[in-house]
Formats: C-alpha cells, sequence, structure tokens
C-alpha cells in the first residue's frame, strides 16, 4: 500500500513541476490535462487506500530522515489514518474537479501554464499537510498551502488589488502561524517529540496549564488558516484570485486546515474542555457575524466567501465541543456544496464579462439551466433542507450544540441557520431571477463548455448524497477519533430536526418571496445596521486606523531616522573613512625620491619612538 | 678630558647633519655625501663603544662598514656618472621615470 501513498503524495508535485517547465510559454493545452490527470491518479489513489484503511492497517511509512541534530530526530513520516485518507480524498476530488474546470475557465489567460503549476503545487502542500505524521511536516505543509495561496491569489499580480490581497493573506497567516510555532515548540520542548502517536500518547502526562498552552498556540495558528475572527478579514480580500482558487483554496481545502488541525489534535483538545469551550464560543460567533454580513454585500464571491467563513465557524463549533468527527464530516460535505457554488459562480462571472455585483445581473436562468441548477443544489445543500448533504453535517453541529447545554452557542447557530439560507437564496434570485438588468450594461450571458458542465457534475451528485454516508463516515472515522455521546432524548432530537430545518426553509421562503416581488426598497440601504454590516463591521477599516496606518508611521520614521541616519550612515561612514584616507594616503606615492627619503625618516622615527616606548610582555 | 659621551655627541651631531642632507638635498651627489656622513657618525659610535668596553668587534664593524661604503659608492658613482651622461642633470627630481 506505501507505494499508493507515495502516488497520492507526488504525482500532484511531478504536474506541478512538468507545468512549471512550461510557465514562462504561452499556453498549451498539454499542460491542463497533464496536471488533471495526475491528479486524478493522486485521487484513485486515494481511494485505494480508502477502501484499504481500517483500524488495524494503517499505513505509516518514514520516507527518510530529515532532520537530526543532538536529541532532535524528525523524519520525513507520512501516515494514512482515518482522518488524513478522508481529506486526501476530499482534497483531491474537489482539486481534480477544479483542474479539469480550469482548462476551460482559464483558457484565454495567458498565465494558463503557471497557473497549472501553482494549482499542483498546491495540492501537493495540502497533502504533505494532511498526510504527515508529525508536527513539524504538518508545518511545512502548512506553510507550503500559504505560499501557493499568495502566489494564486496574486495571481494576476498586474492588478494592484490582486497583489495588495495576496500580501494581506500572508501576513496575517504569518502572525497566526507564530502562534502555530510556538505551539510546537511548547510541544518539544516538553515532549521531546513531534510524533502524533508519541505526543498525544504522553501529553496527559503534562501539567493542565501547559497542555492549555500548547491548545491555545494551536488554534492560533488554526484561526489565521481558517480565517477565525479577529483575522478573517483576509478571505474576503482573497476572493481577488481566479475563481477556481477560491473554489478550491478559500472554500474547500485550505482553509479548512485549521480545523483538520484542531480535529487532528484532538487528543490535546479533549484534555482541555475550557479552550475547546472558547473555540466553540468564537466560532458560533463567526457563524453569524459572517452569514450576517453576506447578507448585504453585492459581490458575488465575497457573499460565498463570507459563507465559508460562517461555515468554518460551524466546523469549529462541533470541533471545540469535541464532536470532531462531526467537524470532520461537515468539513467534507461543505468542501463538495461550497466549490461547487464557487464554480458556478465563476460560470457566472464569465458570462458576465466579470462582472460581480449581483445587482446587475438577474434573469439568467434562461440562458445557463445548467449553471443555475448546479447552484440551485449547491445552496439548498448549504442552507441544510433535506435530503441534501448540507442537512446532515450541520444538523449534527446543532444537535452537538444542544447536546452539550450550551444554549447560547445552539442559538447563535439557529439564526446562522436561518440567514444562511436567506442569503443564499438572496444570491440565487438575483443572479439568476428576476429582472434582467444585465442588458443594460449590454452584456450577453452565455453558458460555459459543456465539458466544464460535466467536471462539476460529480460534485453536484456528492452535494446530494453525501449525506447519506453518515453512518459509514461515523464508523470509520470513530474508529481513530474519540466518539461522541449523544444523551438526548429520541424526540427531541426531531423536534431540533424540525426546528432546524423549518427556519431554514422560511429563511429561504423569505427570500423567494422577498425577491420575486422586486426585492427591499432602497430605502434600507441608509439604515444604519445596512451600513455597518456592509462596511463589514467597519473592521478592515478599524485594523487600517488601529494597525496599519500606525505601522505604516513607525516604519517610515524607522527607514527615515533610524535606518538612514543611524545604522546606513554609520556603514557608509567606516566607508568613507577608509576610502579617503586612501585617497590621502596614495599621495605619499610621488614617484619623488627625495620625498620618499623623508617618508623613510619619518617611519624610522616612529620605529625608534616604538622601540623605546612599547615594550610588548613577554 | 675627552670621555665617551663627546664621541657619540660627535657621532649624534653628524649624523642629524647627513639625515638633513638626505632629506633636505636635491643633488644626486650631495645625497652621496650625506650617505657618507652618516654611515661615517655611526663608525665613529661604534669604534668609541668598543674603545670604551675593550671590545674589538665594534672596530671591525666599523672596517665592514668602510667596506660597504666604499663599493656601495663606486657603484653609485659609475650610475650617476652615465645618468648625468644620459639626461645633463643629476637633480633628483627628474628622477620620476617610476611614477604612476
Amino acid at each position: 500500500m506505501e507505494q499508493y501513498l507515495y502516488i497520492a503524495l507526488f504525482a500532484p508535485l511531478v504536474g506541478s513541476l512538468v507545468a512549471a517547465l512550461f510557465a514562462q510559454s504561452s499556453k498549451n493545452i498539454f499542460t491542463g490535462i497533464f496536471t488533471s490527470t495526475l491528479i486524478f491518479i493522486s485521487f484513485v489513489s486515494s481511494i485505494i487506500l480508502l477502501y484499504y484503511v481500517n483500524a488495524n492497517t494503517i499505513v505509516n511509512v518514514e520516507m527518510m530522515d530529515w532532520i537530526s541534530a543532538g536529541n532532535l530526530s524528525i523524519s520525513f513520516g507520512f501516515v494514512v489514518d482515518q482522518v488524513s485518507v478522508i481529506m486526501m480524498v476530499t482534497v483531491t476530488l474537489v482539486s481534480t474537479v477544479v483542474h479539469v474546470y480550469s482548462i476551460g475557465y482559464m483558457e484565454h489567460d495567458e498565465s494558463f501554464n503557471r497557473f497549472f503549476s501553482y494549482l499542483s503545487a498546491f495540492v501537493f502542500s495540502m497533502m504533505i499537510l494532511v498526510m504527515s505524521d508529525n508536527f513539524l511536516g504538518l508545518f511545512i505543509g502548512w506553510e507550503g498551502v500559504g505560499l501557493c495561496s499568495w502566489l494564486l491569489i496574486g495571481f494576476w499580480y498586474k492588478k494592484t488589488s490582486a497583489s495588495w490581497a495576496a500580501n494581506e493573506a500572508f501576513i496575517m497567516n504569518r502572525i497566526a502561524d507564530l502562534g502555530m510555532l510556538m505551539g510546537i515548540f511548547l510541544i518539544y520542548w516538553n515532549i521531546g517529540s513531534l510524533q502524533y502517536d508519541i505526543v498525544f500518547a504522553s501529553i496527559v502526562n503534562l501539567d493542565i496549564k501547559i497542555v492549555s498552552w500548547i491548545g491555545i498556540f494551536l488554534f492560533i495558528g488554526a484561526m489565521g488558516k481558517s480565517a477565525q475572527f479577529p483575522l478573517h478579514t483576509w478571505l474576503a480580500d482573497a476572493m481577488e484570485g481566479p475563481t477556481p482558487v477560491s473554489a478550491l483554496i478559500h472554500a474547500a481545502t485550505m482553509v479548512t486546515a485549521g480545523v483538520y488541525l484542531i480535529v487532528r489534535a484532538g487528543e490535546i483538545y479533549t484534555l482541555i474542555p475550557n479552550v475547546g469551550m472558547f473555540i466553540a464560543s468564537l466560532g458560533a460567533f463567526v457563524a453569524v457575524f459572517a452569514a450576517s454580513m453576506a447578507l448585504v454585500n453585492r459581490d458575488l464571491k465575497r457573499i460565498i466567501a463570507y459563507s465559508t467563513l460562517s461555515q468554518l465557524g460551524y466546523m469549529f463549533v462541533a470541533a471545540g465541543l469535541g464532536a470532531y468527527w462531526i467537524a470532520l464530516f461537515h468539513l467534507m460535505t461543505h468542501a463538495f456544496f461550497k466549490s461547487l457554488l464557487f464554480l458556478g459562480a465563476g460560470n457566472v462571472m464569465h458570462a458576465m464579462n466579470n462582472e460581480l455585483d449581483i445587482k446587475k445581473m438577474g434573469g439568467l436562468y434562461k440562458a445557463m439551466r445548467p449553471t443555475a441548477i448546479l447552484m440551485g443544489i449547491a445552496s439548498v445543500a448549504l442552507a441544510g433542507i433535506y435530503p441534501l448533504a448540507g442537512f446532515f453535517s450541520k444538523d449534527k453541529i446543532l444537535e452537538v450544540a444542544f447536546n452539550d447545554g450550551s444554549y447560547i452557542l445552539w442559538a447563535a447557530l439557529f439564526v446562522g441557520a436561518g440567514l444562511t439560507a436567506f442569503y443564499s437564496f438572496r444570491l440565487i434570485m438575483l443572479v439568476f431571477f428576476g429582472d434582467k438588468v444585465h442588458e443594460k450594461f449590454g452584456i450577453v450571458p452565455h453558458e460555459a463548455k459543456p465539458f466544464v458542465i460535466y467536471a462539476l457534475t460529480p460534485l453536484a451528485l456528492l452535494a446530494i448524497v453525501a449525506g447519506f454516508f453518515e453512518h459509514s463516515f461515523y464508523e470509520f472515522t470513530t474508529q481513530l477519533l474519540a466518539d461522541y455521546k449523544f444523551t438526548l432524548d429520541h424526540s427531541v432530537v426531531i423536534n431540533l430536526i424540525f426546528a432546524t430545518s423549518a427556519i431554514a426553509l422560511s429563511g429561504i421562503i423569505f427570500a423567494v418571496y422577498k425577491y420575486i416581488r422586486g426585492g427591499f426598497s432602497e430605502k434600507i440601504e441608509n439604515w444604519r445596521i445596512y451600513k455597518l454590516l456592509l462596511n463589514q463591521y467597519y473592521i478592515p477599516k478599524l485594523y487600517e486606523v488601529c494597525i496599519i496606518k500606525p505601522f505604516a508611521t513607525l516604519s517610515r520614521f524607522a527607514w527615515l531616522n533610524i535606518d538612514n541616519k543611524i545604522v546606513d550612515a554609520s556603514v557608509d561612514m567606516i566607508a568613507k573613512t577608509i576610502c579617503s584616507s586612501g585617497e590621502k594616503a596614495r599621495e605619499m606615492q610621488s614617484g619623488n625620491l627625495s620625498s620618499m627619503l623623508r617618508w623613510m625618516v619619518v617611519g624610522i622615527i616612529v620605529l625608534l619612538v616604538l622601540a623605546i616606548f612599547y615594550r610588548p610582555m613577554v | 678630558m675627552i670621555t665617551l659621551t663627546h664621541y657619540l655627541v660627535l657621532s649624534v651631531i653628524l649624523f642629524s647633519i647627513g639625515l638633513v642632507g638626505v632629506m633636505r638635498r636635491k643633488n644626486l651627489l650631495m645625497l652621496f655625501f650625506s650617505t657618507e656622513i652618516l654611515l661615517n657618525s655611526v663608525n665613529i659610535g661604534f669604534v668609541a663603544v668598543s674603545h670604551y668596553y675593550g671590545d674589538l668587534s665594534g672596530q671591525l664593524f666599523a672596517f665592514f662598514i668602510i667596506a660597504v661604503a666604499a663599493s656601495e659608492i663606486a657603484v653609485g658613482l659609475g650610475l650617476l656618472v652615465l645618468w648625468y651622461k644620459k639626461t645633463g642633470s643629476i637633480n633628483l627630481d627628474s628622477l620620476q621615470m617610476m611614477k604612476g
């Protein structure tokens, strides 16, 4: 089985490197097909591993020694267990779809080959992240996906806004990575190893305070990658990148790495329920907070990005409360329907000549029926309507919150579910139904190529049926993960399910009803709360005023006064002194015998003086 | 009574005269004279000290220096004559062919 592990891991790397060879040349359809094929091979290997792995057959390989210095010994080790194989299948499946989709989406882009090189490099980093059997390997993958995310957000680097957004994402992640690194240092310091199994075996012996700090630091890392409050602003801005990137990285895979980390380190978090409670509370807060911003936004991709944020909040609630398999389940189903939603949005964008304002669309159903249906499926799944995938996973999370007795969290998630349903269908209604506003702008919409649509069907299929795998998923993952005990009565559960479905349905119905009749009047745009939401609670502004500007001022001060006037000046002074003294000393070498003789006399006198006054201690 | 000090003072005075000559004179011939004065001032010192200690090696060294000075002057004067024939001047300042 080892060979399948290596194939799954390295096929994307090979694709990336081969595509990179053509990075500077003009568009070559071969790179797209080649990388897609390799990702598909990786997917097939992951599927084989999925069928192979069970409680007794965890594949664990040590490829080679990596760092060995003194007591520190870390190897390139990979593990395929129940958690990582689920991640592998999810990642490679979505990646395959996104690769095929991108052949159509990027066909007019001059940097076609470069795009595929980056995209495959991302998949490789993500595979390292999920397959590593130690925290350091995970960190390498973690940084790798960060790098690829930076490259891909700033893919159209000639656009200032794109490179700005790329830098923002990278810098925010660096801040969080520091926290993660501290967590890893703490683990190594106290346990002396970074291997998962060793760490989890000996973590129980540690002082609870230290475990708490480890948990907190690791969660800071997760917060950055999964864009949790207050490090959330980069995700919405990251939508500057090409849409397939948003679908793959900023919806399905990379942003869920934070959840993966919490699930993977579950044995640490079960020891510290207080930190878990904090994670869950923050998750619930983000779930509502992000959903509320999605309510009023007019940017097609940003709405979906906020929705991703909100769903990540749901996952953190489950992970924080100890229901790791449910977090992982929602991660998987969310990856399917959210990437579908994003890719559909990409089709809409193409049809609209890259227009993103949903108020300028409308009535696209006629022109783009397949896309409309696919996005409809994704939205229903996102809203959590039976029998689509989102229903099963999201409902379970609400049950967990209720079961835990944290009714406040439950209420927040409940409201969040309603908001989710509303904004999803607000988007659908404004884009596909209603008046054809786009005709005013002279845009003639056209459907994407057939193969692009076909590429999306597996995701649509999974968005519909993935929920029914809940039971086998539960049995499979709890072989490794801690089980979560439900103590609720059956009747309570039924009531909860009805309540959640009811609020989701009413959200949908409200949106449909309201937007069929022309939507809200313009007056609400003057409401203070509308402005607050539209400006994202003024948080980006707050960051700019409180952090970016003072920091820029400080940097400018340091540059002009400290660096230029002290550091540079002193270095320059040394150079100038040497230079000018050489310039002056050069005159000694005049070639005139008489002056040379004089210098000789001076030299003799100096030596004499030295011989008299300077006696080295012998 | 003439003591060692007198000899050494004479030697120092001659050495200073020689040194000033080396530094100030531009005429090559004068430069040779100055060098001779320098060497002989040292000789006086050697001989005086050697006599004072009753050790002959100092006087021996003086002879040695006289021999070296004579051969040096022989070579130097030969070059000087050649140089004078070639350029018609024995001024030090004209000796700057190597100036960069």
